[in-house]
This record gives structure tokens, sequence and C-alpha cells, in this order.
């Protein structure tokens, strides 16, 4: 790409000093964690006491970091939007969490959990950091079954696994559709245990705004949060040693995604503000097995769990005019089991980034099924009539009874009789702040965990491995590295009226006021909405140097409209949804440029991202990496604002990109291969 | 299909509140119940009016953020969830009442709004298996018959939302205790605390204000998880155990 005059590549951001992650020891990759440990140092329990730490996040991730360091004596404080911890949108994850256990002696071990989930990744996630992913796995079962997780059981009183998409082992632990509700419910009562201890603060009702950042250049800190008690509408400030995000993934961006409506970008968004690097945020995961959109007033999209590919196959029918069939009419031979046919080793479990670029192509080619919307049908069927027969209706109701059920409620159609419709919805990020191997963003003392950060999963991320991350950094990485940096870095003390805090609070009040003082005509949904038809559009499951640029201006022109025309009623010192909801939206609003922005300059396919411009002959995800085998960690940069205007609908101004180089010595980089 | 809308506003707990009827039409059966209320407040934001309060997260029936007395059953008709209830239930000209769960331990924060804390408390008084961070063997070395773990996955569905409390004539948390206390209960795990955990927990459900249980069974028939009454037999087994014990 081109730069001109003004430096900018593009016209629209600039190239920044390479980063790297210094963190992670030297030596063989067995022992790089043990070595951290070992070398971090170590807090004197006497201390802790004096310690506090701010978790943002109810999720595995903060539940299990804020109950694991409450145990270890910390003075914690966890903050959550919903009204209970246990309220986490990690409660809707159905379908199971991968360890390396190798119970089933099929060939599992930590080595190949790592090398699945860096080949899932499409080769574009950090080698240090998925390997000690694959290496706590095994621990995290072993932690959940003692806190009373029920997980699925043999008759012989033995854990049962399940397999996934993307890979050739069992290795997926699971509680029926329900495996997040049950490990959630772990982390909440291992918190409530804490509250109860006096060990942990709880939160509830509270929405983060802004990270309050003390001091200069290198000695420059997280020192705490600024709040907002979601019920009586009073900013709090809340000061503390570190703070932790655990604010789970932005794909609400997208408007319709399988995500809670509450999910958002706020916590992380406003820390990248305050100079916490963004990487790789283009990175989003459609998932292929959704229940389709039925209609215009739809708030979001629900997920039937990827396990149902274990049994379900997945097919259209062959020529066009049988698409509006009843589908129990169509002959098999008129079936096209596509992925069965395009990849016949791994069949319907390829990876998700895969099977849902195909759905779309064969929906694209006008063989999709279902009710038109637009101008096409967007549905694919996925049929268990063989399963049925071949297992009995009961052992298949007794795997998969909720999801039938759910699907049941939601179509009015029943699936034990008439093949389901599915269609890829927007899932999970990928991309998120940047964090070294520490868990550490570029402002020391904030750390982020889970689907926050950007670590583990590359391009493209295997199911069942989020819970795994979510929990392998809440209750054993981050509880490790934290303190090191809260025994090395003594923080100096800071005061409610110290500058950055009285600034930090200034500008959330500021911001309320003017999102309640607009009053213009558009409610704060239908900008959302908007955003999301653009996103999904232009940087979607296919993405084009064309679309994106289209997109950004069309970003830009929302986000203007919105400073200058959203309707926000109510008033700031109550509870008031609307005016949650439109913070959140300005923050998408910025988000989505960021994504296109990110998007347009890789301009290669990997995983999740795919550009029209750099595939195969047979369509595959075509990779470039001599030229993008790096992380793209995105800094900041205020709009510049001359007239000394407001700078609200402004937004951003041109984003500087640095480089973290990926290195693969221990696993060999290849073009991923599922045929 | 037309329907008319009967909801309650309540600007704050101070507030008295009452019903305020709003008249809808054109409303599809596909759409689930909230997506009909979001209709209704991008109607209201239009007209200046604010839009009514009321939680939810994840609209798939599990995080039990959502929770509405829907002419006078919890969460409606159907045996679920208000996120998944589907307008379908319901027939054209239909007048629904819409209420916030009704109980002296969740009081009223706004419109649909209620404040269930007290359910947290009660988890915090016991509804546990207290293993730290990195202590636990590994996870075979006790063997779980499957009897007992399906019977503890049972209770530990529930998802919280208070609708057996909304239902209950006594405003009772039993079935939300029962549960968890079988939930730990069957699990070898669970043992060590079992006394303790039922003697503390119902203790601070009776503290937080939840009434009694007089078995009328109407929990069981509005949660939305079908979580069944004899999770309640069982607290009342261990109860009864724990005493003699001495606890
Ligand atoms: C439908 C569905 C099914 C899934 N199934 C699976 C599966 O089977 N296996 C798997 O491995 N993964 C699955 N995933 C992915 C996985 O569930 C998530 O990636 C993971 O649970 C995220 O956990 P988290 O702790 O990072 O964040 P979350 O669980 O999203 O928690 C975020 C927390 O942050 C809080 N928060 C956010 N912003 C703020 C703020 N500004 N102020 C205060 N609090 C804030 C929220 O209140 C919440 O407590 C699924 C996801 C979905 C959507
Ligand atoms: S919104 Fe989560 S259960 Fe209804």
């Amino acid at each position: 790409m081109t730069e001109n005059s003004s430096g900018l590549v593009h016209g629209l951001y600039r190239d920044g000093a390479p980063i790297a992650d210094h963190k992670a020891p030297a030596g063989p990759i067995e022992q790089k964690w043990t070595r951290r440990k070992f070398e971090a140092a170590l807090v004197n329990p006497a201390n802790r006491r004096k310690m506090s730490v701010i978790i943002v996040g109810t999720g595995l991730a903060g539940g299990a970091a804020a109950a694991t360091l409450g145990e270890a004596g910390y003075h914690v404080k966890s903050f959550c939007f919903q009204d209970s911890p246990r309220r986490a949108h990690s409660i809707a994850a159905q379908g199971g969490i991968n360890a390396a256990k190798n119970y089933k002696e099929d060939g599992d071990s930590v080595q190949r959990l790592f090398y699945d989930t860096v080949k899932g990744g499409d080769y574009r996630s950090r080698e240090t950091n998925v390997y000690r992913l694959a290496e706590v796995s095994a621990n995290i079962i072993d932690q959940c079954v003692a806190q009373g997780v029920p997980f699925a059981r043999e008759y012989g009183g033995l854990l049962d696994n399940r397999s996934f998409g993307g890979v050739q082992v069992s290795r997926t632990f699971y509680a029926r559709g329900q495996t997040g509700q049950q490990l959630l419910i772990g982390a909440y009562q291992a918190l409530e245990r804490q509250v109860a201890a006096g060990t942990v603060e709880q939160f509830t009702r509270h929405e983060m705004l802004e990270v309050i950042v003390d001091g200069e250049g290198s000695e420059r800190r997280a020192r705490g949060i600024i709040a907002r008690d979601l019920v009586t509408g009073e900013i709090e400030t809340h000061l503390a040693d570190a703070v932790v995000l655990a604010s789970g993934g932005y794909g609400n961006v997208f408007f319709l995604s399988t995500n809670a409506m509450g999910s958002n970008v706020t916590a992380t968004w406003r820390a990248h503000r305050k100079g916490a690097h963004f990487a790789n945020p283009c990175y989003t995961q459609i998932h292929p097995t959704c229940i389709p959109v039925a209609g215009e007033h739809q708030s979001k999209l629900t997920l039937m769990s990827e396990s149902l590919r274990n049994d379900g196959r997945i097919w259209v029918p062959k020529k066009r005019e049988d698409c509006d069939k009843d589908p129990r009419d169509i002959a098999e031979d008129d079936r096209d089991y596509y992925l069965e046919r395009i990849y016949p080793s791994f069949g319907n479990l390829v990876p998700r980034d895969i099977a849902s670029r195909q759905a779309k192509n064969v929906c694209d080619e006008g063989r999709g099924v279902g009710p038109v919307v637009g101008d096409f049908r967007r549905g694919v069927y996925l049929d268990f009539a063989d399963a049925i027969a071949r297992l009995g209706e009961d052992a298949v109701r007794n795997k998969y009874g909720n999801l039938f059920d759910m699907y049941a409620r939601i179509t009015g159609e029943d699936p034990y009789t008439t093949p389901m419709r599915i269609y890829p919805a927007v899932h999970y990020t990928m991309g998120g702040l940047w964090v070294d191997y520490d868990l550490q963003s570029t402002i020391p003392g904030l750390f982020v965990t889970g689907e926050a950060n950007f670590s583990d999963h590359g391009a493209n991320r295997l199911g069942a491995s989020a819970l795994m991350q979510g929990l392998a950094d809440g209750y054993f990485v981050l509880p490790n590295t934290i303190r090191d940096y809260l025994a090395t870095s003594p923080a100096t003390p800071l005061t409610e009226d110290s500058p950055a805090v009285v600034g930090a609070r200034r500008e959330v009040e500021e911001r309320t006021e003017r999102l309640l003082a607009i009053n213009g005509e558009r409610s704060v949904d239908s900008f959302h909405r908007e955003l999301g038809n653009i996103m999904w559009e232009y940087c979607g499951m296919e993405r084009s140097e064309e679309g994106l640029l289209k997109a950004i201006d069309l970003i830009r022109g929302l986000r203007a409209e919105f400073w200058r025309n959203v309707r926000v009623l109510g008033a700031a010192d109550t509870l008031n949804q609307s005016l949650e909801k439109a913070g959140r939206v300005a923050d998408f609003l910025e988000l989505g440029e960021l994504m296109c922005i990110d998007a347009l300059h890789r301009r290669e396919s990997c995983g999740g991202h795919f550009r029209a411009e750099s595939q195969t002959e047979d369509g595959e995800a075509l990779r470039h990496d001599d030229e993008f085998a790096y992380v793209a960690a995105w800094e900041f940069t205020p709009p510049h604002d001359t007239d000394g205007e407001t700078t609200f609908g402004a937004g951003m101004g041109a984003p500087v990109l640095h480089k973290e180089d990926l290195t693969y010595e221990f696993i060999e980089l290849k073009q991923r291969s599922y045929k | 299909m037309n329907l008319t809308l009967k909801i309650w506003r309540q600007t704050g707990p101070d507030d008295t509140g009452g019903l305020v009827t709003y008249r809808m039409s054109d409303i599809s059966p596909d759409m689930s119940f909230l997506e009909m209320l979001d209709v209704l407040n991008e109607k209201l934001n239009a007209n200046g009016e604010e839009p009514i309060a009321f939680d939810s997260d994840c609209r798939e029936g599990i995080c039990g953020m959502c929770g509405l007395m829907i002419s006078g059953h919890a969460h409606g008709p159907e045996r679920t969830t208000t996120c998944q209830l589907h307008m379908r239930s319901f027939k054209n000209g239909d007048t629904i009442t819409v209420e916030p769960w009704r109980a002296e331990a969740f009081p009223i924060v706004r419109d649909l709004v209620v404040d269930r804390g007290g359910l947290d408390r009660i988890i915090q008084a016991g509804g546990y298996i207290s293993a730290n961070t990195g202590s636990a063997p590994d996870a075979h070395a006790t063997p779980v018959p499957k009897d007992n773990a399906d019977r503890a996955f049972m209770a530990a569905e529930c998802i919280g939302c208070g609708a057996c409390v909304a239902a209950c004539p006594n405003a009772s948390g039993m079935l939300f205790l029962g549960a968890k206390i079988t939930h730990l209960g069957e699990l070898p795990q669970g043992q060590p605390e079992r006394d303790a955990r039922v003697v503390s927990m119902v203790g601070q459900h009776d503290h937080e204000g939840f009434g009694g249980c007089t078995n009328v069974g109407a929990c069981s028939q509005a949660c939305p998880k079908g979580i069944p009454q004899d999770v309640i037999s069982q607290l009342n087994k261990d109860l009864r155990t724990a005493l003699k014990h001495g606890r």
C-alpha cells in the first residue's frame, strides 16, 4: 500500500515501531511456564491483604480470577453489569471445554492440543501462549470437578468426552448442552465463597466507563476505574494496585450475533483510548450452526452448538428448483452433502471458518433453503435422520435434547422429524487488547484475560477452546503473573483528587451529559442496527478492499450522525437502559472503523479473515506468511482537532500499527488442509 | 396480530407505580415476547416517552436475567423463560398484563426490574464446595455414579431467575435453595460441608424475607428448567439430618 505525503498508509493509518513480547523465558517450550512461575516474584501472605485488584467481568475469565486472587488473600473488587455475577455471557456456552487429558487413550497429548490450536488458528497465534494453554488445560478439569461441576459421565462413573470441529481426538468435556453454565456456576460459587469470606467485594449492576491511568511514559500505571452504578446512576471512583479486564468479546458490533444483549466493547475500548494496543480487531469468528434470521425485528441470533455436527449431516439440494420443497421429499441422490464431498477426511467436522464460508458459498449459488431474507435464501439443512435411525431417538434426545427444544421453541418446527435449518452468525472475536505472555497490556498494571484479549486463538478459534482459555487465564495464568507485577511495581499513593482520577471522572460525566443532551431523532438501536448491517456486509464472512473502504466512509458518516442525532431519553441519576446502550454503541462506532482498517491492511486470507483478493484456485483461504505472519497491534491516536470543537463525533485519529512478528520454532508453518 | 398491553410502570422504589395501557398492532407471531417489547420501546422513544425498563441478557433462556409476570404467570403461559416465549403463544386481540416479580425479598428497582440480590446472598451462605484453586486431585480420582451425576446436573440446571419465588403464594425461595442443596449433596465432593451448608443457607433464606414452603407446587410448575419439587423434600431431609447431627 502506498504512503502519502502526510505519512499515512492508504490515507488511514501510520506504521509504528515493532513490538515484542519479552516475558516468555528462553528455553524449551515445555519448560517456559514452569520457569516463568518460578521466576515471578512472590508476595508475602501478610502483604496480600493490603494489595487491591479490580476485576471487571465475572465470566469464566474474571470470575475464576477473582475467586483465586481472593483465596490467595488479595483484596479484590469484582464488577459486572448484570444483576448477578452468575449471568455473565459465559453462561450461554453450550458445547464443551477442551483438555488434553487423553482419558480416551486416542493419542491426545499437550503437544497435540498445542498443535491443533495453532493450526486451527491458521498460524496466527503466539506459540508460547498456546503451549501454556494446552499445558494447564488438564488442571482445569480437575479444578472444576473438585468444585462440583456435574460433567457428563459414563456408567462406570468416569468422565465422558465428545469431539469437536477441527480435530480428530475426543477431548471435549461437557455437561449436556450447558457446559458454560455449569463451569460458570462453579466459578461463581467459588467467587461467592470469597465474598462471604470478605476477600472479594462484589459490585453488580455496575458498568466500568473509564480506566484510570496515572503517570507518564515508563511510569504509567493503571490504577483504577470509573464506574457507573446502573441503579442510582452515581459515577464512582474505584482505586486499586492493578486492574484486570475480563469483559468478554465485541461480536455485538455486528448488532446481530450470538452474544448476549449487553456484551460490549466499552471496557476494552476505553482502555484502548488510554493507551492499550488493540490487536487483530478484524479476526472475527462466524459460527456455522446458528438459527437463521427470521425477520426484521430480530434482536439476536441463537447458536446451535457445534457438537451437533458430530451426529447431524449438513446438506443443501443439488438443484435450485428443490430449495422450496419439503426436505423430506428430496431424494438422497438430489442432496449435496457438501462438506463431506469437499473435505472427505474431516467431513462435517471441519473448522468453523471453513464450514461457515462453504455455507455462504452454497447459498450464494442459490441453493440455500428456508425463507428468502434480503434477496436470497440464507439457510442449509442440518439433518439428524441418519443419527436417529442409527442411535434411536432417545439417545439423540439424551445428547441434544435441550438444543432441539430450543430450536423448536424459536422456529416452531420439530427437528426430530424435519431437518434443522442453520446459517452462520457472528459468534466470537479472536481479536482483543494486546497482551504479553503475562497477560499484561501495553499499559503497565492493566491485565486482560479471556475473550477480551487477543492471545491464544490466532485468526480462528477451535470449538470448546474459549472456555478453556477463560478458565486457564483466570484460575492458573493471571494469578501467577499478576503477583510478579504487584511485588515488583510498588504503587505510589493516589487519591481521588489526583489529576488522573479527576480527569477520568470528568470525561465520563461529560460524555453522559452529552448523550442525554443531543435529543435528536433516531433511537440508539437504529444506529446499532445500521452499523451492524455495514459490518456484516463489508467486514463479515468475505472482505474486499473496495467494500472495506466503503464501510469506513459509511461508519464515519454514521458516527457523526450519532453524535448529532441520537435520542436518549430519561435522566442520568436513575436506571436508564437507553443511556447504557448509547454509551456502548458510541464505542462500537469507533471500533467498527478500526476493524475495517485492520481488515483492509491485512491483504491475505487467514482463518476467519477472508479477503476476496487472496484465495486459492478452489476458493480456500490463502495466507501470505512472508508478509503477514505478525500480530497487528493498533495504537490509538486522538483526533486532530484544531478549532477546539468537541471531539465526540470525530472519535479517532489515524491509528498507528505496531507489528509483533510471529516466529514458529516448534511448529512448522503450513497451509491448512482438512481435505 | 393486534394486542392490548397493560404494563407496570414505576419510576423507582419510592414511587407507587401502576398499570399503563399500550396498544400494539402488526405483531408477528415469530417475534419473541421481548422483541415485541423492544418494538414498543422504539415507539415510545419516538414519541418522546421513556422506554420501559426490563431485564434481559442472553435471550436464550440460560442466564436467568429476564423474568416477567405475564397475565399472572411467571414467564407467561408456556414453561420457558420470558425471553424464549414467542408471540405465537398469544391470539390476535388478547389483552396481556405485564408486571415485575412480586416478592418482599425482590424489591422493585424500576418498571419491570427487581433486585434479586437475595439469591446471591443465599449462595454466599454456603452454596459452594470449598476447593481452592490448585488443590484439586485428578478428576478421575473419585468416580461419580452416573445416576448421582445426572441428578446433580438436573438440579444444577437452575438459572436463578426467581420465577419460583414469584409464582409461590408465600414467595418462598425453597425450590432455588433445594436445587443447590441437591446439586452439591449428590456429589462425593459435596459431602464434607453438607450439614453446615443446609443449615446456613436455610437461615439466610429466611433472613432475606423469603416465605416458607407449604407444598403448593407452583414453583416447580413455573420453573423454566422444570426443576422438580422433590429437591425441596431433599432439602428438608438434609436439614433434619444436619439437625440430628447437632448442627
Ligand atoms: C452462544 C455461545 C456458545 C458458546 N459455546 C462455547 C463452547 O461450547 N465452548 C467454548 O469454549 N466457548 C464457547 N463460546 C465462547 C465462550 O462462551 C466465550 O468466549 C467465553 O465464555 C467468554 O468468557 P469471558 O469470561 O472472557 O467473558 P464473558 O463471559 O463475556 O464475561 C464478560 C463479563 O464482563 C462484564 N463486563 C463487560 N463489560 C463491562 C463493563 N464495561 N463494566 C462492567 N462489567 C463489564 C460482564 O458483566 C461479564 O461479567 C460460546 C459463546 C456463545 C456466544
Ligand atoms: S435473557 Fe437470559 S434467560 Fe432470558
